[in-house]
């Protein structure tokens, strides 16, 4: 299997963000100039999460995709806010080869079921967000990691294959945006329950973290956000002209400094020295 | 952008934005239609999917498509099918039960088994690139070298009886399968060559001159 990386795009309105522990959000940018750079230097796909969207209760990334279908042509995944078989339509019709689904799939777990046999297990990811709580377990969290469920992660898993979902995404919210290294233990957790691809993301800020989520964690693909956006924002003219938001965390020109910068041609090389298979 | 007309198929089990997309890229006139006068009537049809095999047969038949498009075949005019539009020009799939399909070509789909033939547990579906292994040259894949990465997506995959058929090979998990057909002027893809950047736009181009050609 060939191991895909896969570039987070955390959105809120119009802007690219980035937090830690999915929190205390900073303006990085317009995502479309984020996505076409990570395209064309080798992403195997593109997630974005409009992460503001579960409090509205809707997605309004519909523009944002239809701007980036038009000029990449690798798969895109999209989450936050999607709620129905009407919803998962919308985000499709602008130009969306996957939803990914959280709050919606826990409130009404048949969704995933009505939404895989209509558009294809494929189609359907599940996005899950574990916390570790003090009996050692991890559970699942929604609206980033703000709302408890009582959902076991190793159990929903399991539910949420059975009803049909193609993939899941599962972030460590504990890790997330912290550059620590990947819940090693929740991934191999994971994937040793289920059959279907899961997607590591959470606490990269090595490369060798992200070497460790496949070989000892078992993950299909990675999920990264903070190693790549800083890399970029470092090496790369950022467009700080915003709608809306402040540019200031951008032209500052400091980054969080567990996580160290990396393009994806470096990853990709460097795992393949780990005897990782990636496309190049 | 040709005069030809490229009809893409709506059974309502696929996202059509991006292979319409495709389409307009490579300079092809193509419409999303539902109707059956709209497919009697293309020069030719793309036939995508992304969803289940037996409710892909079951909405073909509900648009009253099947006739339509089986005609269209039989008159030699241009067909590519994608994914499941692959899968559908078969006898029969094992997918929920056993389902009938368009039966153009003798052979049947069938799901990737749980494990390999060294034990080991296999992930399904395979989602994520891939190789081909080219099998024979083929105006289809004109210009695409061998062992280019392609962008996959499914749990299923072909057995066809006619060995002539098969343009290219895929490797996964340890099972190899057939990725690519074409018999005349129907073509048929087990990946998303819209979904594989620059070199799976250029199968859409290639379809494209088969069709200007013809």
């Amino acid at each position: 299997m060939y191991i895909r990386i896969i570039p987070r795009l955390d959105i809120k309105g119009p802007n690219l963000v980035k937090g830690i522990h999915l929190e205390g959000l900073r303006v990085l940018g317009k995502p479309e100039q984020y996505a076409k750079h990570y395209y064309e230097s080798g992403a195997d796909e593109l997630l974005y999460m409009d992460v503001v969207a579960s409090l509205y209760e809707r997605n309004s990334l519909h523009d944002i995709i239809e701007k980036t279908a038009k000029e990449i042509f690798i798969p895109l995944t999209v989450g936050g806010g999607i709620r129905s078989i009407d919803d998962i339509k919308s985000i499709l019709r602008a130009g969306a080869d996957k939803v990914s689904i959280n709050t919606a799939a826990v409130r009404n777990p048949n969704l995933i079921k009505e939404a895989s046999q209509i558009f294809g297990s494929s189609t359907i990811v599940v996005a899950i967000e574990a916390i570790r709580q003090s009996d050692g377990n991890f559970y699942a969290f929604t609206d980033n990691g703000r709302e408890i469920t009582g959902l076991e992660v190793v159990d929903w898993s399991k539910k949420v294959e059975e009803l049909g979902a193609g993939e899941i995404i599962l972030t460590s919210v504990d890790k997330e945006g912290t550059g620590k290294g990947f819940e090693l233990e929740l991934i191999r957790k994971v994937t040793s329950a289920v059959s279907i691809p899961v997607v590591a993301h959470g606490g990269a800020g090595k490369l060798e973290h992200i070497r460790e989520a496949v070989k000892e964690g078992g993950a299909s693909a990675i999920s990264l956000a903070s190693m790549l956006h800083y890399d970029f924002m470092a090496n790369s003219k950022v467009d700080t002209t915003l709608e809306e938001g402040s540019s200031a965390f951008i032209q500052g020109g400091t980054s969080y400094t567990n996580v160290d910068k990396v393009n994806i041609q470096k990853i990709k090389e460097y795992l393949i020295e780990s005897n990782i298979q990636c496309r190049i | 952008m040709s005069n030809l007309k490229v009809a893409i198929i709506d059974y309502q089990l696929s996202n059509l934005f991006s292979v319409q997309h495709a389409c307009q890229i490579v300079g092809l006139n193509a419409s999303i239609t539902s109707s059956p006068n709209d497919i009697s009537s293309a020069d030719a049809l793309i036939l995508p999917g992304v969803g289940a095999f037996g409710d892909a047969m079951k909405n073909l038949q509900q648009f009253r498509l099947i006739d339509p498009i089986i005609e269209h075949i039989n008159k030699k005019k241009s067909f590519l099918g994608v994914c499941l539009g692959l899968q559908l020009l078969f006898e029969k799939s094992e997918e929920f039960g056993n389902h009938k399909g368009l039966g153009i070509f003798q052979g049947s789909v069938v799901k990737f088994p749980n494990k390999n033939s060294k034990n080991e547990m296999i992930i399904i579906p395979q989602i994520g690139w891939n190789t081909l292994k080219l099998q024979k040259k083929d105006p289809l894949l004109s210009g695409i070298k061998d062992e280019e990465f392609m962008y996959f997506v499914h749990s299923y995959y072909i057995l066809p009886k006619d060995p002539k058929i098969i343009l290219a090979k895929t490797v996964y998990e340890k099972i190899e399968y057939t990725s690519a057909i074409s018999q005349n002027n129907v073509f048929a893809v087990q990946f998303h060559p819209e979904k594989s950047g620059t070199e799976g736009l250029k199968i859409y181009r290639n379809f494209s001159e088969i069709i200007n050609n013809l």
